[in-house]
């Protein structure tokens, strides 16, 4: 009898600690997704209204990395670096707009890759001659270093949960910009149809602008919030964009509302299967190596099966554009 | 007028000749020099590039031309640029690859087309054990080396239940092969992760449920500077040592990492404080020459270019000898800065292998030997090569 209630007891023990593993990866999730939320909402911007590939969206990521860390380091405060990099990211992001991609909106979409192709190129060997080749090392901001345990038994880095609350902050600041703003307003018109809002008389050559610009912030936004958890490094942006690039074509195109919803889906498929798949198959295929080999291939396929299954049902994405 | 051309043509062939002679020997270099992992092939370069201009644009007494090429560590550039070095620039040796899979898909090419490949990195098992090849030497490490003496060395440390990490491409599953040959505890998990994975948390997680007694990870380059910052950050530093070979922990992941890697132990066939004239003539004219420290990768690159000086001089830069200059080649009468070094009949190195303890050295974070693991280590598919 006793020895039984011990065996239950373990029992209800390892499927707490399992349940709170659960909520960890979960969290994990979000930290993820957010992120991703956040370079998937400029994208899907500058995709759905100007019909436009930007490759270099990533380089956007890079600079505010870089500046974040640059404008921290030598004033001694993570703070100032990241209210100095969004605008830098922010003015980058217009300066590009204006001076090359302006003459590419009415090519077609493999010009657009080719030319932002060649940006990234650009961006990536300006960086190391101002910065030097090598990674550079960001801390994290003294107020959020450490650990809490929102989970019994597992200490989160707060940090991380920073992350997240931005992210969420973010969302809804862009849903009030765009629900409740005149220019969100254009924003909206503008992904719907583009020819009827300049026939209407609106600068529409301004707004493109604007639309960048605020895309190249939220990559900013994303790279200076990456620094102290991610390397700073040359080529960091174009990691995250391909995923970035799976997150809007699963939300759909032009929708940031999409983006949010697709960049959660991302962060929580890909978390999970990473997390969880190869314990699966391990108590499914005898042989360890075998198990683990696999599991690591299907978890990095499974983003882009899921990626397959939405096209599948949905063609044009979980969410449409305004209209 | 016919005499005037036939003149003419005698007097070119009489020019012709001895120029051939002096032809530059045409060293192709194939390595990452953008995008992520750029820094290891930039270490590479700048090594091998230090110790030809150190001889004043010579290698063996004789003119090298140095044709550079990117690839982006992708496999498809790295094959079209071997490809186009093969044929149109016509090199008479390839080296610079960083990355095993790229390694496995241009080395089989170059070795075929007659040509020498000259390893400054990647050291797949493949190419040591069934896929070897006369004409494949290589001059840093057999791709296990390092881990094998890591796994000795956290079995030494009487660990005997050991979390184990490496990317999900044919160098990652060398490592773990490599750290379970020497290992003899317990394995607490074994994750394979993709290649150029940034974030972690999910692997940590895991990690920290398994509650193993310390943590074996295999990440080069920008994928170890996260793991790194994220273990940090996890809070694991304080409870669960973490081990690595040196490419977890070499000088550019150190930068970026901060105090969070001091007193890690990891495993490496150099260090810049290894006492002989070669290496300190290395460091001081590599951090002269660049303002930083050199990695093991320009360890690497340093050594090639050194090995490549040796056997060019043996056949006086004429490299239509090809035996004299494999003989030369395998006998790598050279003063490498990692101290005592032989090929072994595979053409990989039997060298010694030491553990490295992170320290703050004044303002720098950087390596120290503290031991010795290995003497005279070969590796484990020498006797699977036939050549």
């Amino acid at each position: 009898m006793r020895r039984r209630l011990a065996c239950a007891g373990a029992a209800v023990f390892l499927l707490v600690m399992t349940f709170y593993l659960f909520l960890e990866q979960t969290l994990n999730a979000f930290q993820l997704g957010v992120m991703l939320f956040l370079m998937a909402a400029g994208l899907t911007l500058v995709f759905g209204i100007m019909n436009m590939i930007n490759l270099a969206h990533g380089s956007f990521y890079m600079i505010g990395a870089y500046v974040s860390a640059y404008v921290g380091h030598a004033t001694g405060s993570f703070f100032i670096g990241f209210l100095v990099a969004l605008p830098v990211a922010a003015l980058v992001g217009m300066a590009v707009e204006i001076i090359a991609l302006r003459k590419l909106y009415n090519r077609d979409h493999l010009d657009q890759v080719l030319a932002t192709f060649g940006l990234i190129l650009f961006f990536n060997e300006l960086t190391a001659i101002i910065w030097g080749p090598q990674a550079i090392f960001v801390p994290i901001p003294e107020l959020f270093a450490g650990s809490v345990e929102i989970i019994p038994g597992v200490p989160y880095p707060v940090y991380r949960l920073v992350i997240i609350l931005m992210g969420l902050a973010v969302a809804l600041a862009l849903r009030s910009l765009i629900v409740s703003t005149r220019t969100g307003m254009l924003i909206r018109a503008g992904a719907s149809n583009r020819e009827m809002v300049s026939a209407l008389g609106v600068d529409i050559d301004r707004l493109y602008t604007i639309v960048f610009g605020l895309g190249a912030l939220l990559a900013g936004l994303a790279g200076a919030l990456a620094g102290p958890i991610l390397a700073t490094e040359i080529g960091m942006g174009e990691n995250i964009l391909i995923l970035t690039f799976v997150v809007i074509i699963v939300g759909g195109i032009g929708s940031v509302r999409g983006a949010l919803v697709g960049a959660l889906l991302v962060g929580l498929v890909d978390t999970y299967g990473r997390a969880f798949l190869p314990t699966v198959l391990r108590s499914l295929i005898e042989e360890p190596s075998v198990a683990d080999g696999l599991g690591a291939s299907i978890s990095s396929m499974s983003i882009y099966i899921l990626m397959a299954v939405v096209l599948i049902f949905r063609p044009r994405g979980l969410f449409q554009a305004y209209g | 007028m016919k005499k005037t051309i036939l003149g003419a043509v005698a007097t070119m062939a009489l020019i012709t000749a001895p120029a051939l002679a002096a032809d530059p020997v045409k060293i192709g270099m194939i390595t990452t020099l953008s995008g992520g992992g750029s820094s290891l092939g930039i270490d590479i370069r700048d090594g091998f590039q230090l110790a030809v201009d150190m001889r004043g644009g010579m290698l063996g007494d004789h003119a090298v031309e140095l044709i550079i090429s990117d690839d982006a560590r992708k496999v498809g550039n790295a094959k079209q640029i071997a490809d186009r070095m093969l044929k149109r620039d016509k090199v008479d040796i390839v080296t610079g690859i960083v990355w095993s899979n790229l390694a496995l898909a241009v080395v089989p090419t170059v070795t075929k087309a007659g040509k020498f490949y000259l390893s400054p990195n990647a050291g797949p098992s493949k190419l040591a054990g069934a896929g070897c090849d006369k004409n494949y030497f290589n001059v840093a490490w057999q791709n296990d080396n390092l881990h094998e003496a890591a796994g000795q060395y956290v079995s030494d440390k009487a660990h005997k239940n050991v979390y184990i990490m490496a990317p999900n491409y044919p160098a990652g599953k060398d490592a773990l092969a490599g750290f379970k040959r020497y290992y003899k505890g317990k394995i607490a998990g074994e994750v394979y992760t993709k290649l150029g994975q940034v974030d972690y948390a999910a692997e940590l997680a895991n990690l920290r449920a398994a509650s193993p007694d310390a943590v074996f990870f295999f990440l080069p380059g920008g994928m170890g500077i996260n793991f790194v910052k994220q273990y940090a950050q996890a809070g694991l530093t304080k409870t669960t040592p973490l081990y690595g070979p040196a490419f977890s922990f070499d000088e550019g992941i150190l930068k970026a990492v901060g105090d969070t890697a001091i007193g890690v132990f990891n495993t490496s066939q150099w260090n810049k404080d290894i006492k002989n004239a070669a290496n300190v003539d290395f460091v001081a004219n590599f951090h002269k020459t660049y303002g930083r420290f050199p990695s093991l990768y320009a360890s690497q690159g340093y050594d090639t270019a050194l090995l490549l000086d040796s056997a060019i001089r043996a056949v006086g830069g004429d490299m239509t000898k090809q035996d004299d200059f494999r003989k030369a080649l395998e006998a790598a009468k050279f003063q490498s800065v990692r101290g005592p070094f032989r090929f072994g009949p595979n053409h990989h190195p039997v060298q010694d292998i030491y553990v490295r303890e992170v320290y703050k050295d004044g303002d720098n974070i950087t390596n120290r030997i503290v031991g010795k693991v290995f003497t005279d280590h070969g590796d484990a598919y020498a006797a699977e090569c036939k050549m």
